[in-house]
């Protein structure tokens, strides 16, 4: 029993994870009709945001270690810690929730930027030069970052008293190996919020009812005068955040290394075609969808009947999903068929 | 810039070779080499493939991965071999030459001939380091190659040299496989392996955990993962732990987190990760997210193992990795003469100690310089002859011996933890034990594979 | 009498087949003249030139055309270790055996279009990817890849008794050894053969239909015209270009291995198509070149080599240009070829075909020839300066 719902709880966060990546692409992919190779860099960008705050943080001294003279050993002690002292650690050790602040104004600009000085010429042009230019894109970011931070994964954990795992199952009078990392609770708490934040912001809001307005028909509401252009490079920067924050919280859980977005370029672009082009409620049920189908096949039991099953199961369920519903789970006739 | 390079290399093969070749090569007799069209990689008349013939000097390939997770080692190798390069052409202090017994390198490059380089990058994949050392070999003439950071790349580049007639001196490569059953007479290994990893931890692991553990492994889902996996099993069912399970993951999964919630369950108290790079850092840090480690299973500390370590994965890992066990083959702490000299030049030259692989790269390159000079010859055949059985001292390992029958070196194996106090930012292994070269020791045939011929 | 313009097949198969053999000689001050990198070129360019058949005329995308070149090369290294290091029977095996494969994905896969089909071939190629690299080792041997051993039986050759040579054999053509020189004419003659039919198709109503299906499918339909057969078609042959492309891979170098099939595999020959300008017959080739020449001979500069290349300039100026450009060979080459990427596209739609269609313009205009705008007469279609894909995009955008 404990087995199965600790399964089912590992899914719910992997699908959190997967849900936050497809959500922030479908606003750019399944609306605005950009195929952005470039959202995993953008990820990848959010994460380095998380690294470059611990950095800035933990800026040292360097004290030399005398004892090893063929080169220059340093022990580090961050100014904070003598400066502040305990708080100066406490502030080091809140790193990655800092980063946040950061993360949202950062990952905004750079979404703003790109779209007003790059995908906005791309509107227009065939899919295969927009996944042309977004791919030169995402490894040109990706060789920037490596140039300062090199290609080695560089840790960056999360807050200490958040560090070990929440004893659920005897909280619940369950099994006491019914445990949780209390951080993957946290992210699974912050993506279901963030994507409630984004559904609100597209459902309540006069912007959200233009832009959704304009998604259906882009004509038609620019000629009732409104500046459909300016909408969609705000939900272009809006992408961008969600990315990047979706990246900054993932980096205790995942080390940030330059390539990270590459890795998860495919996966999202499965999870978004399998929820449908252009819905995104389809884009988070398909997360979550396949985050728990891949957490159950990766069961020993599963494994042992169907070798290599947790590594397909993902692809196997994307095929499956399409050839029974053609436009995926929720997907709008018409938006990227041909 | 290769054509006048490329000519002064292949000037042995002169027109008389050429000539008997078929008639297609008619168009394009002036920009090409000649050795392109013969049948093997020697001619009857005694020349063989890249032959320096009367050039001034000559071409070493360094094929290391300088894109993709392993880039920053591939970085390393590449400054240990620039390094190699300086002293075996008599600059710089000269490095392990101050300390290589038996040594025949005079400091004047290999015979007389000056030391130049290509470089190239295997991405980590075996198509592209293939593709890059047959550049290397085609293009600029290289008599050797050497490098490489995986075990299927160091497989598939020893198996090309072997066809090509050209001797691969391997670099980071665990794999029992490189020197086992796909091993080849133009392939060399001073690396250590999996087996020799199992053997050493061994002693280690019955001394700190007892003869009773339940054993759970996480495994790399590709072959090196399974040597690994089979060696250290071999290792702890002898010593009387009993495995729970054997769990392959996907290579470059990112997130385990689905592998390793079936631990808690499992009664295991005894994680093996047989992950390397980047699959290790993120196994390692999400099995400690997971509380693994403050956990009580049977009455015991719930540990972890990591049986092949490399200083960039500490850094990688971060704290995670304090207190747990693993084996390297070289640390720069090491205080033998040899390592200290190495640690000497490359901090240095660089301002940061070398990693294992940076050692191991170094060493090979001056293991085949010492062997041409020992032969007297660049002729690969003799070379081999030179390096198969060689025994020598002064280069960090104690004494060492590449053993003639399936090529791989035999050594101390170091067996680390990750350090509790680091006293700075390098400090990150401990080193437990240097166990002994006969506890590792095995016999060549376990492994089956044929070495193959001297000519090719 | 024979009139020698583009649109004469005999004519343009002449200059490329001239091209093509002569590259060794025209490819050498760029130091691009080694049998591999040769090799690589005719060899990738049959994968583009097929992959194009399919995305260049149908627009249909897909991503996981790896899979064939994967399965090509597993069929021609099993070949030769099953019945005979001829490279004959290997690349009819890879060939026919990758058109298999192509008939059942592509079958599957065709029942959607648009992105749906793209991650549907995704899906599929990943799938074949992970199960060769760890569960189908038995057959793939994994990640080390599929090798030939002293071990193999080699029935065939067994039957004709072939000499066995000490070692481990090597492909021949009736006793031609495929490596080096004669592996490359042997590949540029398939990719000359392979360019033939191409032309052929582009230039056929077969090939007519194919684009008509590009620029509207659902007119096509409510014509009562099924597209399917059609389309189902041009996957096949695609996909047989692809299992050629891999199996020649296999001949001039007997080792397969699961990246092969990987989805960065298949996401290349995608960006060398576009890249080079889709849907037109000689840009995947350029495709080819380019990201081929950046993979093999920009990722092996160092400062050695930009230090010769800079010596003609004083001392403090080559200083200078090496320390800059060093950021951008070696380690630096994907920053290179990303950046190149997007200059490309931005500048050149329709990818470098475009470029190459500008300045024929430019210099027929300049010389006062006549010059037939090819994009204008897409009624018909003259295949080697077929309007860039942009185009018919925006014709088709009008449409809606």
């Amino acid at each position: 029993m404990d087995v199965f719902l600790i399964q089912l709880l590992n899914g719910l966060d992997k699908g959190g994870a997967y849900a936050l990546i497809a959500l922030g692409l479908t606003l750019a992919f399944g609306t605005l009709g950009i195929v952005n190779f470039a959202h995993g860099a953008l990820f990848m960008l959010g994460a380095f945001c998380a690294v470059t705050v611990q950095q800035i943080l933990t800026m040292s001294v360097k004290v030399r270690d005398e004892s090893i003279t063929f080169f220059e050993a340093y022990k580090e002690q961050p100014y904070l810690e003598i400066w502040w002292g305990d708080t100066g650690t406490a502030i080091i050790d809140y790193a990655v929730p800092i980063s946040i602040l950061f993360v949202i104004p950062i990952m905004l600009l750079i979404g703003l930027a790109l779209e007003r000085g790059l995908i906005k010429h791309f509107y227009k042009r065939s899919h295969a030069e927009q996944i042309l230019v977004t791919f030169g894109l995402a490894i040109v970011l990706q060789e920037i970052i490596r140039a300062f931070f090199g290609a080695n994964p560089i840790p960056t954990p999360a807050p200490d008293i958040v560090a070990g795992s929440a004893a659920i199952g005897s909280f619940l009078g369950l099994s006491d190996n019914l445990v949780y990392p209390w951080w993957r609770l946290i992210y699974l708490a912050f993506s279901s919020l963030v994507i409630f934040g984004v559904f609100a912001f597209l459902k309540f809001t006069t912007f959200g009812m233009v832009v959704r307005a304009g998604m259906a028909d882009r004509e038609t509401v620019g000629l009732l005068g409104i500046n459909v252009q300016r909408k969609f490079t705000i939900v272009f920067g809006l992408a961008a955040v969600v990315a990047g924050v979706a990246g900054a919280m993932y980096a205790p859980i995942l080390p940030p290394d330059y390539h990270m977005g590459m890795d998860f370029l495919v996966l999202s672009f499965v999870v978004v075609v399998v929820g449908g082009m252009g819905s995104l409620g389809g884009a988070v049920t398909a997360g979550f969808l396949l985050g728990i189908l891949q957490s159950f096949a990766s069961m020993n039991e599963f494994k042992a009947i169907f070798p290599g099953i947790d590594q397909i199961i993902i692809y196997l369920v994307a095929v499956i999903v399409l050839l029974v519903r053609p436009r995926g789970l929720m997907g709008r006739e018409g938006v990227m068929e041909d | 810039m290769s054509n006048k390079d490329k000519n002064d290399n292949n000037l042995a093969n002169t027109r008389r070779s050429f000539m008997k070749k078929s008639a297609t090569a008619g168009i394009i007799a002036a920009s090409s080499a000649p050795t392109f069209f013969m049948k093997n990689a020697f001619a009857a008349d005694g020349s063989f493939r890249n032959m320096p013939g009367m050039g001034k000097s000559i071409k070493l390939g360094f094929n290391v991965p300088q894109s993709g997770a392993y880039a920053d080692e591939g970085a390393d190798e590449l400054r240990a071999y620039k390094l190699a390069v300086k002293h075996l052409n008599g600059e710089g202090d000269g490095g392990l030459m101050n300390t290589m017994k038996p040594l025949s390198l005079k400091g004047n490059g290999i015979l007389g001939k000056k030391v130049e380089y290509v470089t190239g990058d295997t991405q980590t994949k075996s198509d592209a380091a293939r593709a890059s050392a047959k550049r290397m070999i085609e293009k600029d003439g290289a008599l050797m190659i050497t490098g490489g950071s995986s075990s299927g790349v160091a497989v598939a580049v020893q198996s090309l040299c072997q066809e090509m007639g050209i001797i691969f001196m391997s670099g980071l490569t665990h794999s029992n496989d490189t020197t086992g059953k796909d091993k080849r007479r133009y392939g060399f290994r001073h690396f250590f392996n999996a087996k020799m990893s199992g053997s050493a931890l061994g002693p280690v692991l019955k001394e700190e955990m007892g003869t009773e553990r339940q054993a759970y492994h996480l495994t790399a889902d590709y072959t090196w993962g399974w040597t690994q996996e089979e060696s250290i099993k071999e290792t702890t069912e002898a010593l009387g732990w009993k495995t729970t399970a054997t769990v392959k993951t996907p290579v470059g999964a990112g997130d385990f987190s689905q592998y390793i919630t079936p631990i808690l369950n499992s009664g295991a108290d005894t994680l093996i990760l047989n992950h390397y790079g980047k699959d290790m850092i993120n196994s390692l840090t999400q099995a400690v997210q997971f509380g693994l480690r403050d956990k009580q299973v049977n009455g015991k500390n719930f540990e972890i193992i990591v049986p092949l370590y490399s200083r960039l994965m500490a850094q990688g890992a971060g704290e995670n990795l304090k207190g747990i066990l693993g084996t390297t083959n070289w640390n720069w702490a090491l205080t033998d003469a040899g390592s200290m000299a190495f640690v000497k030049s490359f901090g240095a030259e660089y301002g940061f100690p070398p990693s294992q692989a940076a050692h191991t790269c170094y060493v090979q390159t001056l293991l085949y310089a010492n062997a041409c000079e020992m032969a007297g010859t660049f002729y690969p055949p003799a070379v081999i002859k030179a390096l198969e059985g060689f025994k020598f001292d002064g280069m960090g390992n104690g004494e060492t011996e590449y053993r003639a029958e399936d090529h791989q070196c035999f050594k101390n194996v170091l067996v680390v933890r990750g350090n509790q106090n680091p006293t700075s930012q390098f400090d990150l292994l401990e080193i437990v034990k240097e166990v002994p070269r006969s506890q590792v020791e095995y016999d060549a045939s376990i492994f089956g594979g044929e070495l193959g011929p001297y000519k090719v | 009498m024979m009139k020698l313009t583009l649109k004469n097949n005999l004519f343009v198969m002449l200059i490329f087949s001239v091209v093509v053999l002569t590259a060794p000689i025209w490819l050498s001050p760029i130091g691009a003249n080694y049998p591999d990198l040769l090799q690589k070129f005719a060899i990738f360019g049959i994968f583009a030139i097929g992959f194009n058949i399919l995305f260049g005329l149908t627009g249909y995308l897909s991503f996981g055309h790896a899979t064939f070149l994967g399965i090509g090369s597993y069929s021609a290294v099993w070949c030769f270790k099953l019945f005979s290091m001829n490279v004959l029977p290997g690349i009819v095996m890879g060939t026919v055996i990758a058109g298999i494969f192509a008939f059942l994905i592509g079958y599957v896969s065709l029942r959607r279009s648009g992105i749906y089909f793209s991650i549907l071939t995704l899906a599929f190629a990943q799938m074949s990817y992970s199960l060769a690299y760890s569960v189908l080792t038995p057959i793939t041997n994994g990640e080390t890849g599929l090798q030939l051993s002293s071990e193999d039986p080699r029935y065939l050759d067994a039957l004709f008794s072939v000499e066995v040579t000490e070692g481990l054999p090597s492909t021949n053509l009736f006793g031609q050894l495929m490596s080096g020189y004669p592996g490359f004419y042997f590949c540029a003659t398939l990719l000359i053969i392979g360019f033939y039919i191409s032309l052929k198709i582009f230039r056929s109503p077969f090939g007519l239909k194919l684009r008509a299906i590009k620029s509207n499918q659902t007119r096509m339909r409510y014509t009562g015209f099924n597209t399917r057969p059609y389309l189902l078609t041009a996957f096949i042959i695609s996909g047989m270009y692809a299992g050629l492309a891999g199996s020649l891979m296999a001949v001039t170098d007997p080792l397969a291995g699961a990246e092969r099939m990987q989805w960065t595999a298949s996401g290349e020959v995608v960006l060398m198509t576009i890249l080079g300008g889709s849907g037109t017959l000689l840009g995947p080739l350029f495709g080819v070149t380019i990201i081929k020449y950046f993979e093999n001979i920009f990722s092996a500069m160092n400062t050695s080599t930009l230090n010769e290349f800079f010596s003609f300039l004083p001392e403090f100026l080559q200083s200078i240009m090496v320390s800059i450009s060093q950021h951008f060979v070696g380690e630096g080459w994907h920053l290179t070829l990303g950046a190149l990427f997007m200059l490309v596209v931005i500048f050149l739609p329709g990818g470098v075909m475009e470029g190459v269609t500008l300045i024929n313009k430019h210099v027929r205009l300049k010389l006062g020839l006549r010059y037939d705008d090819p994009s204008v007469a897409q009624s018909e279609p003259s295949g080697i300066e077929a309007a860039p894909a942009s185009l018919t995009d925006s014709q088709k955008e009008e449409k809606k």
